[in-house]
Order: structure tokens, then sequence, then C-alpha cells
């Protein structure tokens, strides 16, 4: 027994000292190149050869383990891109760029714990958090610091509560308000069945915008059944009601992992639907041994199409692709968006990083609302007073396992 | 017909429940403990069959048997490496506690070892949906589970009552210090059942998992509570009465979220719970159990 323990202990010192040495790793793999490159820009650009080597510090959060790693990965390497690509060019007000990013699990404590680690590491402004629980989290803490916060993908109404805090990517009642608009101009549908997570605010958000906008659209919402996260696997009485009701649609308003429960499950019940669902569909095709002829038909509405043929979003599919082996999502694009964001903010403002971060936060906030960003997620975005992004939505189908742009 | 319908995916939801509770109450009934890893063995069960049949690509019928296999094994090492040092101890507690530290091992190991991402579960039930009428589809799925959850219970209750095997189970759960003095190896016994509980945990894995074919590490966790719950029901330590239990609860699941509300639903399983608790503490099957002072 009391080797066994000294065996233990052994294993469990070894484990310790191993993950702290991965956790310098990361440290010095992430700060050094920025460094590297903070040096050549002081030879380069006059006001950061005056002081020493000053950087602007962007800190970015999300799930990049756990329910919903792949949007939270995505952010993590779409902000990545975009922090290098501005280096590269000259950074903001000739002032480099240094990146880090902290993993929140989905966990909105977690996400607080995130924000806190990026503060001691010098964080200045806030890309994040990813989703809109942890950005709400985030967002009482980061008002109270008032630290400009920009979060990429957290598209709950409430993300953006606080002054401080602002969106890249549409906010639920505009998604419901939108895909009731296109299911309703397009005439996709008459008669239309709702599955929505009662528990979750980004899907019982979007479907009360829905449900309200239905009312001056031409067609009928003939069910609205819920789940809960607790029940999220069984689907077979929302669906039979969607098909005693005679839904021809069934919109989604939900994340991927449980639309694709309900898309096994509705077929192997033999119903016919067509489906319809906002940005939390996107990444569908990405669950590990899903049947993607099961997507087929799909239309999602999501600002970014890795497939449009402009050249700025081929150059970022093709970046994204060679660096991490994968075609880029929507949050990949909010993310390298909300980068590109902050720097035209930042420039608007001629703020520099010697700034507090109290006082950077104004200078940016002041700018907010009169800034117009061309983006991948949209062009000339603009932002109302509350932190809101104005822009033109994307419809898109799964066609050949493929995301591809509805024209 | 709708509500034939509702009522056939409850039986179908209810017999994974039953076979998950079998589990349950064998343990309890035997061990007089509760095993809260159960659900995670489920799990482990699932990883396994998707292991071998998803990413190797070997057959089905493989995957079913190692799973068994691998789950059998994992229940009993899990008994004789962390239940039974404890089982003399002074506190029925220090057990439980113990169970839900296992269930978080399995948990983050399985998170460890295959992420955390989601993995689609291809069914492993060859047979197709059967149309009756227009409205009415019975699924493969639904025929296969609620067959197995019927064979399970016969065999396992003829091996109870029938096997030697079983009678000594059967005479541990009524008095342990007796059955030992009468001859019976109650660790033998105890590890016996670990090994029964186990492999039905294996065989609704992957029942489950075909119905509802989404994986994750936190797969077992509410199923095992929701079977937990259908074993209280049922009159925990009463093989019937798990059968009965999980089947009412997976019909009560199904007709409140069709008929009251599918937000509800579980808040009204639990109600119908606590309402049966009060009027009989010990389940619908349960044996009054008279403590002598």
């Amino acid at each position: 027994m009391k080797k066994l323990t000294k065996l233990t202990s052994v294993v469990l010192s070894a484990m310790l000292a191993v993950s702290m040495l991965a956790g310098c790793g990361d440290t010095a793999s992430t700060s050094a190149p920025a460094a590297n490159s903070t040096d050549n820009s002081a030879e380069a650009s006059a006001p950061a050869a005056s002081g020493d080597a000053k950087t602007f510090k962007i800190g970015a959060i999300g799930p990049f383990t756990g329910d919903a790693a792949i949007y939270g990965l995505a952010v993590k390497n779409g902000a990545d891109i975009a922090v290098k690509e501005i280096n590269l060019a000259g950074g903001i007000n000739g002032y480099q760029i240094e990146y880090n990013s902290q993993d929140d699990e989905l966990d909105n404590e977690k996400s607080v714990n995130a924000y806190n680690a990026l503060k001691d590491w010098g964080m200045q402004v806030l890309v994040g958090s990813t989703t809109s629980g942890c950005s709400i989290a985030v967002s009482a803490e980061s008002s109270a610091d008032n630290m400009f916060q920009l979060t990429p993908s957290g598209s709950a109404a409430d993300c953006i509560a606080t002054d401080n805090a602002f969106q890249v990517c549409f906010n639920d009642p505009n998604q419901g308000v939108a895909s009731a608009q296109y299911i309703g101009t397009t005439g996709l549908a008459t008669k239309v069945a709702v599955i929505y997570n009662s528990q979750d605010p980004y899907s019982s958000g979007i479907y009360a915008k829905f449900a309200k906008e239905a009312e001056n659209q031409p067609f009928e919402i003939v069910s609205a059944e819920a789940f809960t996260s607790d029940s999220k696997t069984d689907f077979s009485v929302q669906l039979q009601k969607a098909n005693d009701k005679g839904a021809e649609l069934v919109f989604l308003p939900i994340y991927y992992q449980e639309a694709s429960l309900i898309l096994t499950q509705a077929s192997s019940a033999g119903y016919s639907f067509k489906f319809f669902g906002c940005d939390g569909l996107d990444g569908i095709l990405g669950v590990d041994n899903f049947n993607k002829d099961l997507a087929e038909g799909v239309m999602l509405l999501t600002p970014f199409a890795a497939d449009a043929t402009d050249e700025r979003t081929q150059a970022f599919v093709k970046n994204y692709q060679s660096n991490y082996g994968e075609i880029p999502n929507q949050f990949a694009a909010d993310a390298y968006d909300a980068v590109y964001i902050i720097k035209a903010a930042i420039e608007a403002a001629g703020a520099t990083p010697d700034m507090s971060v109290s006082d950077l936060c104004d200078a940016m906030k002041a700018q907010m609302s009169q800034i117009s960003v061309d983006g991948l997620t949209g062009l000339s975005m603009t932002w109302d007073a509350q932190g809101a992004v104005n822009k033109a939505p994307k419809a898109m189908e799964i066609k050949n396992g493929e995301y591809s742009l509805i024209q | 017909m709708a509500f034939l319908s509702y009522l056939i995916n409850g039986i179908s939801l209810g017999a994974v429940y039953a076979i998950i509770a079998l589990g349950y109450t064998m343990v309890y009934g035997i061990a007089k403990m509760l095993n809260f890893a159960h659900g995670d063995v489920i799990m482990v069960g699932c990883y396994t069959v998707f292991s071998v049949v998803s990413m190797m690509h070997l057959p089905v019928w493989l995957g079913i048997l190692l799973s068994i296999v691998v789950c059998t094994v994992l229940g009993v090492t899990i008994e004789a490496v962390a239940y039974r040092p404890l089982r003399q101890a002074s506190s029925s507690l220090t057990v439980l506690i113990t169970a839900i530290g296992v269930s978080y091992l399995l948990q983050n190991l399985a998170l460890l070892i295959f992420g955390a991402n989601t993995k689609a579960f291809t069914s492993v039930v060859p047979i197709k949906a059967v149309k009756i009428g227009d409205k009415l589809t019975i699924t493969g799925e639904t025929i296969v589970t609620v067959l197995a959850c019927i064979i399970i219970m016969i065999v396992l209750t003829l091996f109870v009552n029938r096997t030697k095997a079983g009678r000594a189970m059967l005479a541990v759960s009524e008095d342990k210090g007796a059955a030992q003095l009468m001859g019976i190896n109650v660790n033998r016994t105890i590890s016996l059942t670990f090994a029964i509980g186990s492999a039905l945990a294996a065989v609704a894995g992957v029942l489950l998992c075909s119905a509802y074919p989404s994986l994750t590490p936190y797969t077992g966790s509410m199923p095992g509570i929701k079977a937990f719950v259908a074993a209280v029901f049922g009159g925990i330590g009463s093989i019937p009465g798990a059968f009965i239990g999980g089947i009412i609860l997976g019909i009560i699941e199904n007709l409140s979220k069709a008929y009251i509300s599918s937000q509800l639903a579980d808040a009204i399983v639990f109600m119908v719970l606590i309402i049966v608790l009060m009027v009989k503490p010990t389940g619908i099957l349960g044996k009054k159990i008279q403590e002598k002072v």
C-alpha cells in the first residue's frame, strides 16, 4: 500500500510538472512571434520606436473543448489569422498586436476565470466570449472594469446589455425576425413547426421573435414544441406532433448537436420535412460520424459563406485551410471581423497602447456608432447605440455535403 | 392513432430505462448500495461499440460482444477496487460518495480519450421502420428495445429463482451474515451481481444510442438518473419492479410531453415519483421491511 501511495505521488507530481511545462510552452509560443514582430515594427514605425516595445493586447475567450468546441476553436483561429495579417501589414496605428486566448469549456464560471486570467496577462480589448451565456457572464465583469468587449458570436440580446459590449453577429431577435421574413417572402412553406430549447436563452430568444414576426407573414406556426437540456435526446414526440399537424417545414433555432439527432430521428421515423435553422446549425457537417445525407437540403441563415467568390473571403478560406486543415465556419469569420472592427475603432479614435483599459474603452465606444466596417460577414457593418450590428443576412443550403449560398 | 404512437414511443423509452434500472436494482438488492457509476458504465459500453463498429469498421455483433465484455470487466473491477474495501465501512455514505467519484472518473477518462465533441452513433439495429396505416410508424429500434427488455427480464427472473447462483443472490440480499454462515461466498456473489448489472448496462447502452444516436462522455448520466428513479418507483431491489417502473416512467414522460407540455415533462415525471413515494414509500412492488430494534 505504501509503495502504491509512493507511486501515485510520483505519477501525480510528474503530471503536474508536465502540465506546467505545457502551460509555459503555450504562452511562450504565443508571445514569441509577437515579440519578434514588435522589434521589427519598432524599427519600421516612429511612434513605437520612441517608447519601449508597446503593443495592443487582445484576448479571446471561447470553448476550445467541450460541447461547443467547434465554435470556440473557430473563433480562436479566425482571430489569430486576423491578428497575424494586421501585424504583417504594420499593426494598428503602427503598434503590433499581442494575442492570447483562453478556454471556457462553455461554462459561465470558467469564462469569468478565463477573463481574469487574460486580465492578469494584460489584456486591453476582449474578443469574446464565443457563446451567449458566457458572454453575458463575462460582460458583468468587463463592464465593472470598463474594458472594451466585442463578442464575435454571442447572439443573445443581453450580451450587449452593458455599454462596453458590442456584437459582430446578429442578435437573437434579429435572427428570429429575419428567419420568419425569409420563410415568408420565399414561400418555403405555409405550415411551420418549431422545435426549440426552452432552457437556452439563444434558442428561446429566437423563437419568441420568430413567433411574433410570423403573425405578419403568410405562413402559420402549427406546432411549437420545447425541450430542455436535461431531455435533449428523444425528439419523437416533438417530431410526431409536427407531422400530425401537417407541417411542411420545421424551424430549428437550436445548436447543431440536437439538430443532428432531430434529423436522424425524423429520417428513421420516415418523416420528410424541410429544415430551416439559424447560425447554431453551422457546424452540423462537422459532427463525427454524422450521416451527411440527412442534412441534404437543410437551410440556414448565417452571414458567412465559405464558397463566396469575393477575393477577401477566398483569401481567408485559403489561409484558414492551410493553417488549420478545415473550411472555416461563420464563427471563424465573425472572430476575424471582430479583430478588424477593433482595429477600425482604435484607428478612428487614434488610440495608443499606453492608454488605460478604461480610457481605451471610452475612446473606442465613442467611435463604434460612427464607423462602418467591410467584413467577411457583411459589407458596411454599422452599430446602433445599444451595440447591435446592422448587416444583411445570407441564406445557405447544404448541398452535396457542403454549405452553399442560395443566390 | 396519434395516442398509440406516443404510447409506443413511451414504451420504447421506458424499456431502455427498465434495462438500466435492472442494473441499479440488482446491485441495491444484493449489495445494499447505490451504484451511481452505473450510468457511466453505459457510456463506456457505447464508446466501445462506437470504436469497434464506426472507427474500426468491424462487424456489429463483435462490437456488442466486446462492449458486454468490457463493461462486465469494468463493473467487476470497480466493485473490487472501489467498493469492496469499503463494504465494512461504518457508514454506507462512504460507498455512495465513492460511487459518485467513480462516476466522475469514468466521465473524465472518456473526455480525455474521446474528446468532448458529440459523436453520431450509427444504429446497430438493421430492422427498418414498420408502417401501420398512415400515421403509425414503429421504428426498428423500438421493436428491438422492447423485445430485448422483455427477454432480459424473463431470463433474469428465471436465473435468480431457479439457479444456484441466483438463489445465493437472494440469500445474500436477505441476510449477508446468515448467507455466509450457510457457506455462500458473499464476495463472489456480489461480484457476479456487478458482472450481470454491467453486462446489462452494455446492452442498454447499445439500445439507448441506437434509438438516440448521439454520444458524449455525459450520455449515460441523465438516463442513469431517470433509470434510478424508475428503480425507486417500481420498488428498489425488485426485478419486476424495475421493469414496471421503467415502462411507466417512459410512458408518463412521453404522454406528458405530448398532451401537457414538452417543457414540463421532467417536472411531471418527478412529481409522480414524489406522489407514489408518499403513498407507498417502498415503491410499487417494494417489500415492506420491518426493522427489528
